[in-house]
């Protein structure tokens, strides 16, 4: 059932509206909210509310809970393809928990916010931005790891990990969420304003696996993969050290060793090579730099590292 | 007057992004004023550049205090300035969210964090900034509450109003609080416009800066005392929401005494022209801020009132 969650006009012949899909049995036994489209340019989230309720009508027989679908947070960045609020410039995800006093957007933040109060559990499903793609991973915040971490290992992601702050700042839904009790995981996946189906896939089997350990599901489910769990000392982040184009020398979830060659960065118009990026230590590249153009700081990849030189 | 390079972005397809400081006298870290981080904030700019002008003045002149040190940055994002956008680079980051930054981070963060590096041992930090929000208000000094934030300097600015706010999560990113963190009395300007030049109210800030920085004993300068300023808790604004779309018709300006009951505004149906809203004050007060767009949304905040408390 379609519901509105939280309703303004817009200034001229339409009105701002995000909406929430319930779909629930007869006496549930739990509540789950699976929460997106925060970012406009994170699509892989759509994918993941679709499929959820493609499978939920498929089987209702099954549904022991209610399930609460909220794909578009921000509808107007994702019909923009803008990461922030469009004409505000302001980032969602850095408003809440909102106030029911504040800007139209910090009255949006506090809606979703009651909304969800009271759920059993909220995914908060992210894309990376278009600069980088990420393999599915589980962010928690050291603050609420005991809490997170058995639903996190449930989610069929690839990795935990651990205290990773930039998703779990304070102003975040799951900073929020997880204050009021409700707790919540930030899934991270894919890239920008892209949907790559196979991780969508993934989620959405490890969200049903999930509702099935919590009783809301009693159909059948696939089982999931064991994740690695990292705390933020055994990432390694490579940053650009000069402006340029980057190139690429690996694939996404390419496992390196080290000594062995990330890519380039080059000077387009002295046709010089002005970085050469290698790898310190061997490990999984989790992260990896799409977008080539790059300043100095610019992210190109992230190592969860493992011994690779055997 | 030195000037000096505080921080260099280097960019394959335009001129290097150079933040400038301009340093006047020798000696202790008095004051430092910074201006723009974001490509919206024309009025700080200006205001910066006529602080530049005048502090050369009175340098030239002897009246720089011995043993005391101004910096100036006019601005720091003049990238987003020059292509009429707010945030930096082609990741569209708010520079203002990024301290106390890093040297190890994001380009964003690595600017933060040099800018930080240079402005955090100074007594005084002065911000030319703009407010989250759209719109326009009264002149005022804005701090935040976290403990170490002190009125009484503030009043020394000699505006209207002193500003003090609850910082939300959002705000711990800020230049002001990260300032405060580190034990500079941290204070942010705002006048009445960002992205076009109001000149009386630019004259009134570059006036505060240099009364705020005189009463100090940093520099000598005649300047009248300005105003005994009112402290306000931004918790108690009373504002004003607007309670449906549509065109946006202001009938009041900030700084406006308004009583119980006046007309502040009107919404109009953008397709038939007729009045769908008209706003009225709530309560007697001042006109704090007053949003300023000619569309407006459902819910949005049309008015923030200073609670007048005497007839």
């Amino acid at each position: 059932m379609l519901e509105k969650v939280y309703s303004a006009q817009l200034p001229v012949g339409e009105d701002l509206v995000i909406y929430k899909n319930r779909i629930a049995c007869e006496n549930p036994v739990g509540r789950i909210a699976v929460v997106s489209g925060t970012h406009g340019d994170e699509l892989e989230g759509q994918y993941v509310c679709y499929e959820m309720i493609r499978r939920l009508e498929e089987h209702p027989e099954y549904l022991r809970g209610t399930v609460d679908i909220y794909p578009q947070l921000n509808p107007l960045g994702i019909d923009m393809a803008r990461r922030n609020v469009p004409k505000m410039e302001m980032d969602m995800n850095r408003i809440f928990p909102g106030s029911m006093d504040g800007t139209v957007m910090e009255r949006a933040a506090a809606s979703v916010v009651k909304d969800i109060s009271g759920a059993d559990v909220c995914i908060d499903v992210h894309a990376s931005d278009m600069y980088v793609r990420e393999i599915p991973q589980v962010r928690v915040s050291a603050e609420f790891a005991q809490k997170l971490l058995p639903f996190a290992k449930l989610l069929n992601a690839d990795m935990i990990w651990l205290n990773a702050t930039a998703t779990v700042h304070e102003s975040t839904l799951a900073h929020s969420m997880n204050m009021l009790g409700v707790p919540t995981l930030v899934m991270e996946m894919g890239l920008g304003l892209r949907i790559t189906r196979i991780y969508g896939d993934q989620v959405v089997d490890g969200i049903f696996y999930l509702m099935r350990e919590m009783g809301l599901w009693t159909g059948s489910v696939s089982p999931v993969r064991e994740p690695v769990i990292s705390s933020d000392g055994e990432v390694e982040f490579i940053r650009a050290e000069h402006a340029g184009i980057f190139l690429p020398n690996i694939a996404h979830r390419h496992y390196l060793h080290q000594g062995e060659k990330i890519g380039e960065i080059v000077d387009v118009l002295t046709g010089k090579v002005v970085q050469e990026i290698v790898a310190k230590k061997g490990g999984v590249v989790f992260t990896l730099r799409e977008y080539p153009f790059v300043y100095e700081g610019s992210l190109i990849a992230r190592i969860l590292e493992q011994d690779t030189q055997a | 007057m030195y000037i000096e390079e505080i921080y260099r972005v280097e960019a394959p397809y335009r001129e290097d992004m150079v933040v400038k400081g301009y340093r006047f006298g020798k000696g202790d870290k008095a004051a430092c004023i910074l201006g723009p981080m974001r490509g919206s904030e024309i009025q700080q700019l200006y205001i910066c550049s006529q602080l530049v002008r005048v502090l050369k003045e009175l340098e030239g002149n002897g009246c720089i205090s011995a043993g005391k040190e101004i910096m100036v940055i006019p601005v720091v994002n003049n990238y987003a300035m020059n292509v009429g956008k707010r945030y930096w680079g082609v990741e569209d980051v708010d520079i203002n969210r990024k301290f106390p930054g890093s040297s190890y981070g994001e380009a964003a963060a690595r600017i933060a964090g040099g800018i930080f590096e240079a402005v955090k041992d100074y007594s005084y930090g002065i911000q030319l900034a703009s407010f989250y929000m759209t719109g326009e208000f009264v002149p005022h000094v804005r701090m935040m509450e976290t403990g170490y934030q002190n009125t009484s300097l503030a009043n020394l600015f000699g505006l209207p109003y002193v500003a003090v706010r609850k910082p939300a999560p959002i705000d711990t990113r800020t230049l002001n609080y990260n300032w405060q963190d580190e034990m500079t009395a941290a204070f942010s300007l705002y006048t009445n416009k960002n992205t076009e030049i109001d000149e009386e109210s630019a004259s009134q800030a570059v006036a505060a800066v240099l009364r705020f920085l005189t009463r100090m004993g940093i520099i000598r300068y005649e300047s009248h005392s300005g105003y005994i300023s009112h402290v306000i808790l931004e918790e108690d604004l009373s504002n004003i929401h607007v309670t449906c779309g549509g065109i946006f018709r202001s009938l009041v300006k900030t700084g406006a005494d308004v009583r119980y009951g006046n007309k502040l505004a009107e919404v109009i149906d953008p397709y038939e022209g007729s009045v769908k809203e008209t706003v009225y004050a709530p309560t007697d007060g001042i006109v704090f801020f007053q949003y300023t767009e000619p569309l407006i949304m459902q819910g949005e905040m049309a008015y923030r009132l200073i609670h007048r408390l005497h007839a």
